[in-house]
């Protein structure tokens, strides 16, 4: 608020190539912007002074670059994107640390997995559907007050909280060899209903992804979660399921929660085979 | 298909409790939000959920107590009824929220872990490590993803609300939001709206709020003719890390988990702050406020902070203005258990291990405790009555306010771990006052006229196509920083009247630039520059209502202080003339809060584009208010003095035979 920032020296500005698309489907192009470089800068206030300016390092006039972003300090999951070849969240992307790896410019791309929206925005509603297919909730019977829950010890508390602070961000599904992106594209005359259910066929043909399998046994290991840990199994076991995994490890090695995903897909291939004998026998 | 469909504007824990809640109760519901909802800003929210619980009342807490530390620590501005329905819910809320699968920290036999935060004297505040917010989010997120699956909520993410619909009868039909990517804009009928859009920190350009936090969505409804209240009062969080692109908070729960604030005695000791030591050290909120010490309420604490630095010159570097926030005393493995997601935040943003080195940190703007107006149905025990269409109802009928975005559960200053609760509670509350609402009204979602929602549409494309075509020069990104910088320089911590009668002025001026914007994106796809511009519009209408309501107030209430009119210490040596300086003291106080005990409520004026003021009274007819004492010197002898007089009206009040009236004197 009111602090004052700490005297900044003559420092030469910061080149910033910003891969950019204008719209889904459309031919990506790069741009090199300069930014005077102040203290204790990130890579959101790199966008947003490129904001500010509106002109790139030629003196052309752009429209600023768009990109997702919200809390800012890597709670809320929206600002991810490819930063010099890494996928993270821009906002924990501080410039002196990227600027001391490779000094001459920072490169700024969206996922490649997720379809381009605009510039740095993707679309990532697949990943949120992917929680739907693993029925990542609690099934309580209502909402009224019936008490408190069951009583959990400390130890499974601290086996469920790392696995809940999933922000949803995508690193890992960026980072994962297994994990393709899927392009679905609005015909004419689809409905709007017609063109999601289009979409959610594609997403579910696809691998499911460490997120979503972490999720599943976070909720498979909550004492009313477990009610539906039969259904999440099926999930797991069907079509895009933790089969797919190549355990190339890449989803552990870059997520910013550091959430211990491998150690949930070695727990879901467990239970999924488990799963799958039962029905065997069951059958 | 269910008879009735409801909007909810805003996706945080208010919004999503009361989609949550409302999908239960039948109704169908749309959700409209600037992100997917699993971003909103309560996921910000660190420290934890009051309530008082199986332990605290074997210490002799209760709902009660919390009610009362609730509106002692909001300097009584709060209505009371709504704050004793909350207090009473809360330990309700704490128990719903574990069964929805919250993984709140446990205790070593298996209880729910519980902290002390400011304001308060006992353990209320149950947590999930240090990102509680974002835990109870989560929690209702997937319950609100299951109604999803189900085919009750339909979610309109990357949607930008505009406007609610009003009919000729001035009730709310709906409403008017944008497709942030195809740009299309849209009407969208229902029975209800819900607006839980959470705060303005934006205003000020920094602040600890998300991007999201604009204020437009309560603007938008204020300049629709939904009053907004008591906007003068922001509370300033007295710990974050200064930052060039955000102020990011740092919990109080550090201090409730024994964190301690210091500054060398030596301003600007050249010494590593490791290597000195305690008798070196001035530990400013322990020695002033020895029975509350590093968790006295916010306000308080941010003014001791900020008076540290600003009029002591104490500030622990030369060159920019922080104190530190000291953890190092602090056994590791609790510290990782139990504040692990904000020291990663320190860590990550600072690259210095707040285990090892004492944190840096300065307060920052953070909560808005005004909002929009909004409406109650008082109950004949003082509470709430379940399910009057009254509840958290704006002035315009059939729109309704929940969450940071009402007004009426902080007062002057909101407690820290009040506001995760507040905004569960109005949202698990309230939602049947909808429904009761609709049916009341009569009439359907599926019935709004069609021209109804064209003109409406229609109006906010003319806009949209204006703003496009704007012929002026003005770039809403500097407008923006210069908002945000007179902002801060006059209404944060410290309130002069020259300063915001200066201010009024300039934010009039850049009120009128603003709405001259020329965009250097004229596109028709995800265009964010012209949602950003008219984001930035809609401020001025809030800062207005913040900066005259900040003028009017001629006293220092909360996190409303103005040095001018502070009420002294007391300074005679003799107890005699002590206790004469004491009855002053109160008559002052009482005379004080003849004139400034009531909500600023604000009209929005179209045709002059002010804001027109008026003040209402405050509902404190169960916890009669008292001074305000942390810290203040004569402190006890003003008690002593309150506490006479407030014996005497009870008497009174009794021998009135009025015993309905429960008088407590603290």
């Amino acid at each position: 608020m009111i602090a004052q920032e700490s005297s900044t020296k003559n420092r030469p500005p910061i080149k910033v190539r910003v891969r950019r698309q204008d719209g889904p489907g459309q031919e990506p192009y790069w741009q090199l912007f300069s930014v005077p470089h102040e203290a204790e800068m990130n890579v959101i206030s790199i966008l947003q002074r490129i904001a500010a300016i509106g002109k790139t390092v030629d003196g052309q006039k752009v429209a600023p670059v768009a990109w997702d972003c919200g809390c800012l300090e890597e709670v809320c999951g929206s600002c991810t994107m490819v930063i010099n070849g890494r996928v993270r969240q821009s906002c924990s992307a501080l410039v002196e640390r990227l600027l001391a790896d490779q000094p001459d410019e920072i490169v700024l791309e969206p996922m490649s997995k997720f379809p381009v929206v605009r510039d740095l925005m993707v679309d990532r509603s697949r990943l949120f559907h992917s929680l739907k297919r693993v029925k990542a909730w609690v099934p309580v019977d209502s909402y009224y007050n019936m008490g408190p829950g069951e009583r959990q010890s400390r130890k499974q508390q601290e086996y469920n909280y790392p696995l809940s602070q999933c922000m949803s961000c995508g690193c890992c599904l960026e980072a994962c060899p297994q994990f393709l992106k899927v392009e679905v594209e609005r015909e004419p005359g689809e409905t709007e209903e017609e063109f999601e259910e289009r979409k959610q066929a594609a997403y579910n043909k696809g691998f499911i992804g460490a997120h979503a399998i972490s999720q599943a046994m976070l909720f498979n290991n909550h004492p009313t979660g477990k009610a539906l840990a039969d259904d999440r199994l099926g999930a797991l076991t069907g079509t895009g399921g933790v089969q797919v995994c190549g355990n190339a490890q890449n989803c552990v090695a870059v997520c910013p929660k550091e959430i211990p995903l491998t150690r949930s897909i070695a727990r879901a291939g467990r239970s999924a085979t488990f799963y799958m004998l039962k029905r065997m026998f069951d059958r | 298909m269910s008879a009735h469909r409801v909007v909810v504007v805003g996706g945080g824990l208010a919004g999503l409790a009361a989609t949550m809640k409302l999908t239960e109760l039948g109704v169908s519901v749309d959700l409209i939000s600037l992100t997917p909802v699993k971003r909103s800003h309560s996921v910000c929210a660190q420290g934890g959920i009051n309530a008082c619980n199986d332990q605290t009342r074997q210490l002799g807490d209760n709902e009660w107590k919390h009610f009362d530390d609730t509106v002692y620590g909001g300097d009584f501005l709060n209505h009371q009824p709504p704050v004793k329905e909350m207090a009473f819910w809360a330990p309700k809320v704490i128990e719903l929220m574990d069964r929805l699968g919250v993984p709140f920290n446990r205790t070593g036999e298996g209880f729910i872990d519980r902290r002390r935060f400011g304001g308060t004297l006992y353990k209320r505040t149950a947590f999930a490590g240090a990102t509680t917010g974002q835990q109870l989010l989560y929690a209702l997120d997937e319950q609100v993803r299951r109604r999803e699956a189900e085919g009750l909520v339909r979610k309109f993410e990357f949607w930008d609300f505009l406007r609610p619909i009003k009919d000729d009868d001035g009730r709310c039909r709906g409403v008017v939001a944008q497709d942030m990517s195809t740009m299309e804009i849209r009407a969208f009928p229902a029975d209800a709206v819900v607006v839980a859009s959470g705060g303005c920190g934006l205003l000020y350009g920094r602040s600890t709020m998300s991007v999201f936090c604009n204020g437009s969505a309560a603007s938008r409804c204020f300049q629709a003719g939904a009053d907004y209240a008591n906007g003068e009062f922001i509370q300033v969080h007295p710990t974050a890390i200064p930052g060039s692109d955000k102020l990011r908070l740092m919990s109080e729960s550090a201090r409730g988990e024994g964190g301690r604030v210091w500054v060398p005695r030596t301003p600007q000791d050249p010494r590593d702050p490791t290597a000195i030591p305690d008798s070196d050290r001035f530990y400013f909120l322990e020695e002033h406020f020895p029975e509350y010490g590093n968790l006295v309420p916010r306000d308080i604490a941010t003014r001791e902070i900020f008076d540290v630095c600003v009029n002591e010159g104490m500030s622990a570097e030369a060159d920019r203005m922080c104190v530190y926030l000291d953890l190092t005393h602090i056994d590791r493995r609790e510290l990782d258990r139990k504040l692990g997601g904000i020291l990663e935040i320190y860590e990550k943003f600072q690259g210095v291990n707040p285990r090892d080195t004492p944190m840096k940190i300065f307060p920052a703007v953070h909560y808005s405790m005004g909002g929009l107006w909004a409406d109650y149905q008082r109950s004949a025990d003082g509470g709430l009555e379940p399910g009057a269409p009254q509840n958290q109802m704006t002035r315009i009928p059939g729109l309704y306010a929940m969450g940071e975005c009402d007004y009426h559960y902080h007062g002057a200053n909101r407690l820290g771990a009040n506001s995760l609760l507040s905004c569960i509670f109005t949202g698990l509350f309230a939602s049947p006052s909808l429904i009761a609402f609709a049916e009341n009204a009569g009439g359907s979602y599926r019935d709004v006229p069609e021209s109804l929602l064209a003109s409406a549409v229609k109006a906010e494309q003319d806009r949209h196509n204006g703003l496009l075509k704007g012929e002026g020069d003005e770039n809403p990104y500097l407008i923006h920083q210069e908002l945000g910088d007179v902002m801060t320089r006059t209404a944060t911590v410290v309130r002069r009247n020259d300063q915001l009668t200066e201010a009024l002025a300039k934010v009039e001026d850049l009120h009128q630039r603003a709405m001259k914007v020329h965009l250097s994106d004229q596109g028709s796809w995800t265009n964010q520059n012209v949602i950003f511009a008219k984001a930035v519009q809609d401020m001025f209408p809030l800062a207005k209502c913040l900066l005259e309501g900040a003028l009017r107030r001629d006293e220092c209430r909360g996190a409303h202080f103005k040095p001018d009119f502070q009420k002294p210490s007391l300074t005679a040596d003799s107890h005699a003339e002590r206790r004469q300086q004491a009855e002053a003291w109160c008559d002052a106080f009482e005379e004080n809060n003849r004139k400034y005990l009531k909500s600023t409520v604000a009209t929005w004026n179209a045709s002059t584009q002010q804001p027109e003021l008026s003040y209402e009274d405050v509902d404190t007819s169960l916890i009669p208010p008292r001074p305000r004492l942390y810290g203040l010197v004569g402190a006890e002898v003003i008690e002593e003095v309150w506490k006479e007089r407030a014996a005497a009206k009870q008497s009174d009040a009794l021998n009135k035979n009025n015993p309905n009236q429960p008088v407590t004197t603290g």
